[in-house]
This record gives C-alpha cells, sequence and structure tokens, in this order.
C-alpha cells in the first residue's frame, strides 16, 4: 500500500474529463448543434466576427453556455458544502441541508414567487432567507450552553427547519393554484432552465468567498471530525473554525439555490464517491468532491433537458439517481466511513 | 512546564463530581487512582479547560488556562484520550500527523518535516509497520498507541492520558506502562489515570487517590498505596507484596469467601 500522505494522487484525469463532458453537453438538447457550428460560434466568438446562423449562436451562448457553467458550478458548490458538512457534523449522512439552509431559502422563494415580485429579487430573498436560516440556527446554537455543540447545532437545525416548513406549507396554500403553486412546486424541484449569465455573474462573488476558506483550512477540517473536545486539545479553536466553515458552506449553498432552486442529494452523495476514490483527507476530497458535483449536476442537467418532451426538474433526477446509488453504497459495504 | 489546580470544584451544571481538588503536575509520573464512575476523566477534562470549573482555578505556568490560546496550550499539554473509534478511515499516519496542528500555520498543510516527526513518534512506539493502515481498521490496543503517538507528535512537556489502559488485553496494558516509563525519563511528565491499583505501583512515581468526589491521599506508592486505601476504594480486602522476581509490588486479593458474598 503506499502513502496517502506522501503522494497526493492527481486530480488531473478528472478535470479533463468534466472539461470534455462539459463540451459535449454544448451538443445536446432540442436544438440540433453540430460540432462544426460550436466550433464556428467560439471562433466566431473569440474574433468577434458575425456569426453565420444567428440562432445556433443564441442557443450556444445564451441558452446552453450558462446553464452549463451553473451546472458546474452549482454541483461543485453544493459537494463542497456537503463535503464539509459531513466532516463538520461527523456524520456522513449529512447533506448541506442540515442547518436549514434550503429551506430557509425557500421560504425567501416562495415568499418572493407569492408576493409576484421580479425575478431577481426572488433570487436575493432566497439568498438572504438561507442565510437567515442558518444564522438562527447557529444563534440558538450558540445561546445553549454546557451541550454538546454539534449535537445542539443539529438539533436546533430540525428546529428551526420544522417552523420554516410550516411557513413554505401556508404560503403554498395560500397561493393562487393556476399560476403560482405551479411556480413554487418547480422551484422547491429545482431548475437550470431560466439560468442566465448575469445570475451566474450575481452568485460568483458568493461562491469565491465561501469557497476559500475551504481551501485555506482543507487540512484543519480534517481535525474537526475527531470531535469538538479533541480537536481543542489539539490546538484547534473549534468555535472559530466551526463557526467560518459553517458561514462559508451556507454561502455556497444559499447563493446556488437561489438561482437554481432546491437540488438534493448532489451534497449528501458526491462527497461519498469521492471518500470512496481519494480517502477521507479533506485536502484531496474537496477538489474531487467538486470535480465529481459538478459532472454529475452536468450529466443530470443533460438527462433534464433531453430525455422528455417536457423539461424535468433536477431535483426528481436526482433523486432518482442518487437514492437507489446511496442504497448499493450502503448495502456494497464500499463506504469511506465507519 | 507546570500544571497547578488549585482548590478545584467542578462538574457538569448542577452537580459536583469533585470538590477541593489541588495538585501540581511538574515531572515524573504520577497516577489517579479512583473506582469506576469516580470523575477521574471529568477532572482531566477541567485541567486541560475543556470543561470550565464550578470553583477555583487551573494554570499552566501560573497563567489561568482560560488566558491560554488553544494552539499555545497544545503545544505544552498533550491529552490522550481512550482508545475510540474515527468516522473516517484516515490512515494511521494521517492520525498521527493531527498532533502537529497547534505547529503547522493556519492555512498550511503538514510539511515534510512535519510527516518526518509523526514517522518518528510511531517509531518510538514501535508502530512504523502501522503507518499506513486506516486507523479504523487497527486493533484497540494498536489504536491507544497511534493516539500517544499523536500526542507525542506534539511535542508537549505534559501528557493527560485517560484510562490509557482500559480496554487493552495484558500484554498492551504492560506495553502501555512501558512507554509511560520510557517518556517520563525522556522528561515528559505523564498523569494518568487507572482504576487497577497494580498499574499505579508498575508505573507511578506519584499516587493520587481519587474517592467521594475529593483527593484523598497523594504521595509515593509504597506510602499510599495500602490495604486500607484499597479497601476504602473499592471495598475489598486484598494483601500487597513482592514477589520474587518482580518489578513492583503486587496486589492480591484475600479468599473470596471472606469478602466478596458480605460485600463492601
Amino acid at each position: 500500500m503506499t502513502s496517502d500522505t506522501k503522494r497526493p494522487r492527481a486530480l488531473w484525469p478528472y478535470a479533463i474529463g468534466l472539461a470534455a463532458l462539459a463540451l459535449m453537453s454544448m451538443l445536446i438538447g432540442k436544438y440540433p448543434v453540430a460540432p462544426t457550428d460550436l466550433l464556428h460560434a467560439t471562433l466566431g466568438w473569440i474574433w468577434g466576427a458575425s456569426p453565420t446562423d444567428a440562432t445556433v449562436n443564441t442557443v450556444i451562448w445564451s441558452v446552453r453556455f450558462p446553464r452549463i457553467l451553473a451546472a458546474l458550478g452549482i454541483g461543485a458548490s453544493l459537494a463542497a458544502a456537503g463535503a464539509t458538512f459531513q466532516g463538520l457534523f461527523r456524520n456522513p449522512l449529512v447533506s448541506p441541508d442540515i442547518l436549514g439552509v434550503s429551506s430557509g431559502a425557500s421560504l425567501g422563494a416562495v415568499l418572493g414567487i407569492f408576493l409576484s415580485l421580479p425575478v431577481i429579487v426572488i433570487q436575493a430573498a432566497s439568498f438572504v432567507g438561507g442565510l437567515l436560516a442558518v444564522g438562527a440556527v447557529y444563534a440558538i446554537g450558540s445561546a445553549i450552553r454546557h451541550r454538546d455543540p454539534v449535537l445542539t447545532l443539529v438539533l436546533a437545525g430540525v428546529a428551526v427547519g420544522a417552523v420554516v416548513g410550516a411557513g413554505i406549507s401556508l404560503i403554498k396554500i395560500l397561493a393562487d393554484p393556476y399560476d403560482q403553486l405551479p411556480a413554487i412546486t418547480y422551484w422547491l424541484l429545482g431548475s437550470l432552465t431560466s439560468v442566465t449569465r448575469g445570475d451566474i455573474f450575481s452568485i460568483l462573488p458568493a461562491l469565491a468567498i465561501g469557497l476559500v476558506p475551504l481551501f485555506l483550512f482543507r487540512w484543519r477540517i480534517n481535525l474537526m471530525t475527531l470531535g469538538d473536545e479533541e480537536a481543542k486539545t489539539l490546538g484547534i479553536d473549534t468555535r472559530r473554525l466551526r463557526l467560518i466553515l459553517i458561514a462559508s458552506a451556507t454561502l455556497i449553498t444559499a447563493a446556488s439555490v437561489s438561482i437554481s432552486g432546491v437540488i438534493g442529494w448532489v451534497g449528501l452523495v458526491i462527497p461519498h464517491i469521492a471518500r470512496m476514490l481519494v480517502g477521507p483527507d479533506f485536502r484531496r476530497l474537496l477538489p474531487t468532491s467538486m470535480v465529481l458535483g459538478a459532472a454529475f449536476l452536468l450529466i443530470v442537467d443533460i438527462l433534464a433537458r433531453s430525455i422528455a418532451q417536457i423539461e424535468v426538474p433536477l431535483g426528481i433526477l436526482t433523486a432518482a439517481l442518487g437514492a437507489p446509488f446511496f442504497i448499493w453504497l450502503l448495502a456494497s459495504g464500499r463506504r469511506g466511513w465507519q | 512546564m507546570k500544571l497547578t489546580a488549585t482548590n478545584l470544584s467542578f462538574g457538569y451544571g448542577h452537580g459536583l463530581i469533585g470538590e477541593a481538588v489541588d495538585i501540581t503536575i511538574n515531572g515524573g509520573v504520577t497516577c489517579l487512582l479512583g473506582p469506576n464512575g469516580a470523575g477521574k476523566t471529568t477532572l482531566f477534562k477541567t485541567m486541560l479547560g475543556l470543561l470550565t470549573p464550578s470553583h477555583g482555578t487551573v494554570t499552566l505556568d501560573e497563567k489561568p488556562l482560560t488566558n491560554w490560546r488553544r494552539e499555545d496550550l497544545a503545544r505544552a499539554v498533550a491529552y490522550v484520550p481512550q482508545a475510540h473509534a474515527v468516522l473516517f478511515p484516515f490512515t494511521v499516519r494521517d492520525v498521527v500527523l493531527m498532533g502537529r496542528a497547534a505547529r503547522v500555520p493556519a492555512f498550511a498543510a503538514p510539511s515534510r518535516s512535519d510527516i518526518a516527526i509523526a514517522d518518528a513518534c510511531l517509531d518510538r512506539l514501535g508502530l512504523s509497520h502501522l503507518a499506513d493502515r486506516p486507523y479504523t481498521e487497527i486493533s484497540g490496543g494498536e489504536r491507544q498507541i497511534a493516539l500517544i503517538a499523536r500526542a507525542l507528535a506534539q511535542e508537549p512537556s505534559i501528557l493527560i492520558m485517560d484510562e490509557p489502559t482500559a480496554s487493552l488485553d495484558y500484554g498492551n496494558q504492560l506495553r502501555v506502562l512501558s512507554h509511560v516509563r520510557t517518556l517520563a525519563s525522556q522528561g515528559i511528565s505523564v498523569v494518568l489515570s487507572t482504576h487497577n491499583p497494580e498499574h499505579a505501583l508498575l508505573c507511578a512515581d506519584r499516587v493520587a487517590l481519587f474517592h467521594e468526589r475529593r483527593i484523598i491521599a497523594i504521595g509515593a506508592p509504597g506510602d499510599v498505596l495500602t490495604a486500607a486505601a484499597i479497601k476504602q476504594l473499592y471495598g475489598v480486602d486484598v494483601v500487597i507484596g513482592r514477589l520474587p522476581g518482580s518489578a513492583a509490588a503486587t496486589i492480591a486479593p484475600v479468599p473470596f469467601d471472606k469478602e466478596i458474598h458480605n460485600g463492601p
């Protein structure tokens, strides 16, 4: 057996595979785009030449390109957040929703749809809702002393999630069943159909701010998996590190969910696969999870826009693919945890 | 370095587990002896600053623990918890490397020299052959020794070990105690808890008896560990004597029919 610490395995084969997949997905969809079209459009964009076919150009640059970027970015973000939370909460069954970020974001978006607000405001409301929900959970968790801080956070998350869920249900009942309710339902299942380049630019700062600390503390996160007291005796200021990690993972999740709606299972299943491939060391687990998460959501999004006459919501597909896979993981014993 | 508890009362919430504890750790091997559930672990956690004392203070080099940064504290005092399961299958080397956290810059990963130190610690404890094995797949005894290696990687002056021999088989118990002696001879002050008085006789320079929330005696093993003291702690009658060729005195129960059936 080789030493994991001394010889980190290379990530570039995954990255190349991902790039090829992204390129290929530019060609897949309702409107036929040939590889030569893609080549022409790209060359045209580089040299600023007028496009040969305006429709093809629009499909490539305004529809598929932002959509693929969003799938890559959101898949990577959800997987990164999931890997972080699984380490932080010492539980492989944890997903980025553990502290209520998705339910908070949902309440914000659902409220926005109910009040018929503009799309950009709905997205902002969703983002703020996600941050507020986790903020409330963290505040409650910190106020309760003399208990295991990690367990307290999880339980506070359950309680806040229930209250937020009640709010969402209330709005669904009050919403217009012909116009608003379908929009709400669709949002709660996640979709990249209407993502624009503007949306992607609007969440980039949040993704960057959230991902940087995860990379900076990539080794120290390993120590958090030992539990609060043990990490403290090894010299970690666990309160501060936990706050930083929760804030970072929440930021990237809330930003992602704000433009895509709720996409489940990515943040739960992908870190497992990554752990099976490269082991639990967060230095390799984080980048591997991100590449796999990006690839997974890209594939799911290709399916979403090509398997049926209508667009299939992503949440339906991620659950339909993710859950059986997860059961297989449990049954096969190929688990990266005890 | 000197770790001192002064008039220390401690416990969880309202219930006191220990009170008026005075103890100073400054060299040698100190063995904290007490029955199961007496509060030895709670005392250690309080002395590590993991629990806030109800009363009294803990100081390291005369400075209260609350004024120490976690990182600086971890460079001085290392803790060996009871061998436990780690959730994710880190290699043994990765687990030992975690002991370097207080000496690795915040945003960095362990350097080559950190890895060399971790490997040297494994080597000192005769665990090198397990370095690349998942920590989750080695035996309980091996885990306990790996945790000692991790504590050594902290390069501490003081080592606090919580029942390091609990749940180990006979051979591993003696092996761990012999490591304890070696570490003390290398200048590390060791404090360990045990509920087995023979272990105190085997490795301690000093024994503290923890009974009914207080330290009732502290001193050289030969002075403190009397048959009367063991009767008080555990409610059983024993004889203490030395076998020809043994390193330390041995404790043997008196014949069962005289004692156990009557109860303490």
